[in-house]
């Protein structure tokens, strides 16, 4: 596909749709939707030239309150389609959006196979530490003592899933943590995400103001990483940051360059003769 | 309540960055107040979307008034996240946060109330910290309006009894389920 139409300069508000988003108010799930949006206004790309996929959950809602393409899909397999989408119309621009029970808990197989493969996809998590839609229960995400679900009241007792040291682990090319109380600093690293080739990771800590009010003190904790220790290509070094940070520091936090993975599409491979040669009886 | 206190990063160079920083201010006001408006009315708190659509149309009476000082002029063009707002957002940016599907008209005011205190202490860390005259001079002006506004919303307040705690309490909150 050729691209040489003229990239129009839209205004964030341009990328949203005609549905009034059902969120809670005040939850951050509305910070992250201005970031996206400027993002795309930032990077000039046509509503008609991005895809958002999804799953579900609150935060998997995004793509319906967009005007770009979106598929709001099956619980868990917004990176199996998104990576689906991408390998088949690598023009597009792939993001995939959900919630840390979606993307963690039931699609945790397809976060890792995703990082290791490196598709050129940007994925959004809006981690909340909690099932926000299902009414509250304890995430893979979420600490220990938390005591306040109805289905754990003493806590999980369980260790929390470290997203970006595993989304490092298994190969993510660009690991960024942010909040989304920080909307324009948001907008700033999705325009890096996007731009950068292969999987990027960025992990939004996003406020469940319903049933995790306490997360509005996140405004306060979270605090930008150190310049020198942003961006760094060396993936011990950003190892050794994402387990001794407690979560706290926001930035790009590693960029590495393993190659993209984008197959070969059947139709630049094949030709009338290697057609004719299948189908020869 | 947050209560994060604003100032842009550098001083402020010159009139049109001035009025450039209050379009944006003012413009992200207006964009708030009517997506807050929104907000309440898919919750159906009809009350409180009323009053944050008249904020939004009192917030746009400012810009005109912020346009019609630019007229002839050419602002500098910048994009949202371009500016440079200490903490990341316009002064009155961060306002969505601090809202509740149960909130009451009392606690729209002190909402406004506060977007508007951050306005104030913005354009006053403007008059601070600019060299030029005109800059200062305008912030000045500009500190003056807002702390208007702050006593008016004070005033409008009084009219609304203060919600008594407790009224953010909810067995079942209004989450739809896939
Ligand atoms: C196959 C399947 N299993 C379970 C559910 C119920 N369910 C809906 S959303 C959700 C988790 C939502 O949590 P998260 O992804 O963190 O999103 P949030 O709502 O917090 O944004 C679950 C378990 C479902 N819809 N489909
Ligand atoms: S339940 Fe939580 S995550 Fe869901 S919309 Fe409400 S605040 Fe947001």
């Amino acid at each position: 596909m050729t691209n040489d139409k003229i990239a129009l300069q839209l205004q964030p508000k341009e990328y949203k749709s005609a549905v009034k988003p059902v969120w809670c108010p005040g939850c951050g799930d509305f910070g992250v939707l201005g970031a996206l949006t400027k993002a795309l206004a930032g990077l000039k790309i046509q509503p008609e030239d991005a895809a958002v996929i999804s799953g579900i959950g609150c935060s998997s809602r995004m793509p319906t309150y967009l005007s770009t393409y979106g598929f709001h899909g099956v619980h868990g397999r917004a990176l199996a389609v998104a990576t689906g989408l991408k390998v088949a119309r690598p023009d597009l621009t792939v993001i995939a959006t959900g919630g840390d029970g979606d993307g963690f808990s039931i699609g945790g197989n397809h976060f890792l196979h995703t990082c290791r493969r490196n598709p050129d996809l940007t994925y959004i998590v809006m981690d909340n530490q909690v099932y926000g839609m299902t009414k509250g229960q304890a995430s893979p995400t979420t600490e220990p003592n938390w005591e306040r679900a109805k289905l754990t009241p003493s806590g999980t007792g369980i260790n929390p899933f470290q997203p970006l040291a595993i989304a490092l682990a298994s190969g993510a090319n660009f690991i960024a943590r942010c909040s989304s109380s920080d909307s324009n600093g948001t907008a700033r690293v999705l325009m890096e995400a996007i731009r950068h080739p292969g999987f990027s990771m960025v992990q939004v800590l996003s406020p469940c103001v319903t049933f995790r009010p306490e997360q509005r003190e996140w405004k306060r904790s979270l605090i930008p990483a150190p310049e020198d220790m942003q961006r760094t290509p060396d993936p011990a070094e950003a190892a050794r940051l994402l387990m001794t940070d407690e979560g706290v520091y926001t930035g790009i936090l590693y960029v590495g360059d393993r190659p993209v993975y984008q197959p070969k599409l059947k139709s630049e491979i094949d030709n009338i003769a290697t057609l004719d040669e299948e189908f020869r009886l | 309540m947050t209560d994060t206190s604003k100032h842009p990063l550098r001083s402020i160079r010159s009139a049109d960055e001035l009025l450039a920083y209050s379009l944006a201010l003012e413009t992200e006001a207006v964009d708030r107040f009517n997506d807050l408006a929104d907000q309440m009315e898919v919750h159906h708190n009809y009350e409180v979307a009323d009053l944050f659509r008249k904020l939004a149309k009192i917030e746009g009476l400012h810009i005109d008034n912020v346009k019609q000082a630019s007229a002839g002029k050419e602002l500098p063009a910048l994009m949202a996240w371009e500016f440079e707002w200490e903490g990341g957002e316009s002064p009155e940016g961060g306002l969505m946060e601090e809202a509740h599907y149960l909130m009451q008209p009392w606690h729209a005011i002190e909402l406004a109330m506060h977007g508007e205190q951050r306005a104030v202490e913005f354009f006053r860390h403007v008059a601070e910290t600019a060299e030029d005259e005109t800059v200062v001079k305008m912030a000045l002006e500009m500190v003056e309006e807002e702390e208007e506004h702050v006593a008016l919303l004070k005033k409008w307040q009084e009219r609304f009894p203060k919600p008594e705690e407790g009224w953010d309490e909810d067995l079942d909150a209004p989450v739809l389920m896939e």
